[in-house]
């Protein structure tokens, strides 16, 4: 009786069982109240840090007039969502919507599969080029865009694709890709080869062992990928602010820009477009956030 | 047809014991691979088409002279050749060491250097930390994990114009520091203090994608190894010091690189943040863009010649970090 034997079943309460054992012991994993508190106070400070800017931003969003985010106590009286309202019916907001939604889902569309089909490839097969191809994938993280903007955009006018969407999309491809793949291939790693080879013995082709059996088993890491790809392509700003001419084909990052000079510093008109972009995205984020965990590390860790 | 999965007998390139003549082996070679070549040849495309054959023509373009004025270009219906010729490695001389390249080249680097250093270090210690704490059983750590990977889900586009709101000369940082009795800096017009707020702005950007990818490495850790060091008398910081960090080093190895790679070349912060006003605070690669996009006219060949060197340095960089790894028997993710 003198070994209080606590197990790891239930979250039980410290036994303060009847023969008062010298001193609780508690369950593994649980601290004493005062490392629980200490442990709130920075979890609670940090939420705050990272809930504030936004918050603000939303906050700031209701104020009617430009200057208001040098004096927000006065937005409190005067709260209205007219800003909303104008940004909706009088600019291009809906354009550009429509653009940044056409380029993102593209790239997420190709970029997935594109991705997806290279990281079983790289994860399942060993072929001769290997090691080099997973090289030429890393080091395509490292192009600065410096590099790359201005061949880029002379190869994309010579074939007609500036001013594009289909351009955009593969410019974007090719920086999301490199990284999906790599993250697939860790995916991958994670499925025993024993369903490629149960497949096989069934008679399944390698391309339909990939489609039937891995692709189901990989959603989680496709879910990330796909998300890797959308926030890539939706929150560009280079590649977007110098490839798209057309005022009406600009996507809400570049969009975005344009209130400062064009409308002269509409603050409060700009505050409600990022509002409005952040809503969507941030929606979509929360959707796919429970596989982003399982994703990047079976990508990160694994070999 | 088999798939060729040598993994299990851990061999690289696997059947290498008699070589066949080369057309036999070339064949042998196709009918063994050609699925995994299809595989990956839509990428193999993209990426000679977007990234190679752009690279290779932007390396050539850096020893040239070529602008804006003097490249080929169509006004109206005019077209003009281009006229500018080959000047072999002038560019990356007078970068390096020309006249002003302090101030044009050096200072850009250096700054670039601390600001790599410090925003990698920040985004790592905070979000070990942070993930440390999320992996204890805690009540609501549902909720704080949520609310912690917000700076992740809003687009950074979106929250750099936030900031800028709040870092403005009367914004609420200031306002609050007023109110403080602090001095209120001038967060976007004083170099030191750009730098300062670019720093704190990435940081407050990078810090969620360390978080949940550590958090993830430290789930994946086995219950039974801090288990069996409590047994064995360890400590809390033993634990953390033998178990938690040696679990940890592949992902801690991988997303340490990317973030050095990503945040050397990270470009919305800086060029939303300041635009073209602050050319103290430019890093190298917004400086890049500026020299190629941002004036009239626009020194593509210089511009070109700053992104091959700073292409240079991050692929030396990675060499000496897998070297490093590989000396302490550690695998980067492939």
């Amino acid at each position: 009786m003198s070994t209080p034997t606590v197990t790891t079943a239930a979250p039980a309460p410290p036994p303060a069982s009847p023969p008062a054992p010298p001193r609780p012991v508690r369950p593994r994993g649980e601290r004493g109240p005062l490392a629980r508190l200490a442990s709130h106070t920075v979890l609670g400070v940090a939420s705050a840090v990272a809930f504030f800017p936004v918050a603000w931003l939303v906050f700031l969003s209701l104020g009617p007039d430009k200057d208001d985010y040098l004096h927000p106590g006065g937005i409190w009286r005067k709260m209205t969502l007219d800003n909303y309202a104008f940004v909706l019916q009088h600019t291009a907001f809906s354009d550009w919507l429509k653009s940044s939604l056409i380029v993102s889902l593209g790239t997420t569309l190709i970029g997935v599969l594109v991705s997806a089909s290279t990281g079983y490839a790289v994860s399942r097969m060993r072929f001769p080029g290997y090691r080099r191809f997973m090289w030429v994938l890393l080091v395509t993280q490292m192009f600065p865009v410096a590099v790359l903007m201005v061949p880029m955009y002379q190869i994309l006018s010579r074939l007609g694709l500036i001013d594009n969407y289909l351009g955009l999309i593969l410019v974007y491809c090719s920086t999301a890709v490199p990284y999906c793949a790599w993250l697939m291939k860790g995916y991958f790693d994670t499925i025993p080869f024993e369903i490629d080879e149960a497949g096989r013995v069934d008679g399944l082709s390698p391309i339909g062992t990939f489609v039937r059996l891995i692709l189901p088993l990989a959603k989680p890491g496709l879910a990330v990928a796909a998300f890797y790809s959308f926030i890539t392509a939706f929150g560009e700003v280079a590649f977007a602010t110098t490839f798209l001419l057309d005022d009406r084909k600009y996507t809400l990052a570049v969009g975005l820009q344009s209130f400062v000079s064009e409308h002269d510093a509409q603050r409060h008109l700009m505050a409600a477009t990022a509002v409005l972009i952040a809503i969507p995205v941030s929606a979509f984020f929360y959707l796919v956030q429970k596989n982003l965990v399982t994703g990047l590390t079976a990508g990160g860790t694994k070999g | 047809m088999t798939v060729a999965i040598d993994r299990a007998t851990g061999e690289r390139r696997g059947d290498r014991a008699p070589r066949p003549g080369p057309v036999s082996r070339l064949k042998h070679g196709y009918r063994k691979h050609w699925y995994a070549y299809a595989m990956i040849a839509p990428v193999a495309v993209v990426l000679g088409v977007l990234v190679l054959y752009p690279l290779a023509y932007g390396f050539y373009l850096t020893l040239t002279d070529a602008n804006s004025l003097n490249s080929a270009r169509t006004i109206g219906v005019n077209e003009i050749a281009a006229t500018y010729k080959f000047i072999g490695l002038d560019n990356y001389a007078d970068i390096l060491w020309g006249p002003t390249a302090y101030d044009r080249f050096w200072s850009h680097f250096v700054w670039t250097i601390v600001w790599t250093a410090a925003c990698v270090a920040l985004h790592y210690g905070i979000g070990l930390g942070l993930a440390l704490l999320l992996d204890q059983k805690l009540r609501g750590r549902t909720f704080y994990r949520l609310v912690l990977i917000l700076p992740w889900a809003v687009p950074t586009f979106v929250t750099v114009f936030g900031w800028r709101f709040m870092l403005a000369d009367s914004g609420i940082v200031n306002s609050a520091l007023d109110f403080l009795h602090l001095p209120a800096p001038a967060w976007l017009e004083d170099t030191f203090w750009q730098r300062t707020a670019a720093i704190m702005v990435n940081t407050w950007c990078g810090v969620p994608f360390m978080m949940v990818s550590l958090l993830g490495g430290l789930q994946s850790i086995d219950g039974a190894l801090y288990e069996a060091a409590e047994m064995d008398g360890a400590g809390a910081w033993q634990r953390f010091r033998h178990v938690t960090l040696p679990g940890l080093r592949s992902v801690s190895s991988t997303v340490v690189l990317l973030g050095v790679i990503w945040t050397f070349n990270q470009f919305a912060v800086i060029f939303l943040l300041f635009g073209n006003t602050a050319p103290e605070a430019q890093i190298l690669v917004t400086w890049a863009y500026q020299l190629g996009f941002g004036q009239q006219p626009r020194d593509f060949a210089q511009s070109a010649a700053y992104g091959i060197l700073l292409l240079a340095i991050l692929i030396v960089f990675t060499s000496f970090y897998r070297r490093w790894l590989n000396r302490y028997e550690q695998q980067l993710a492939f």
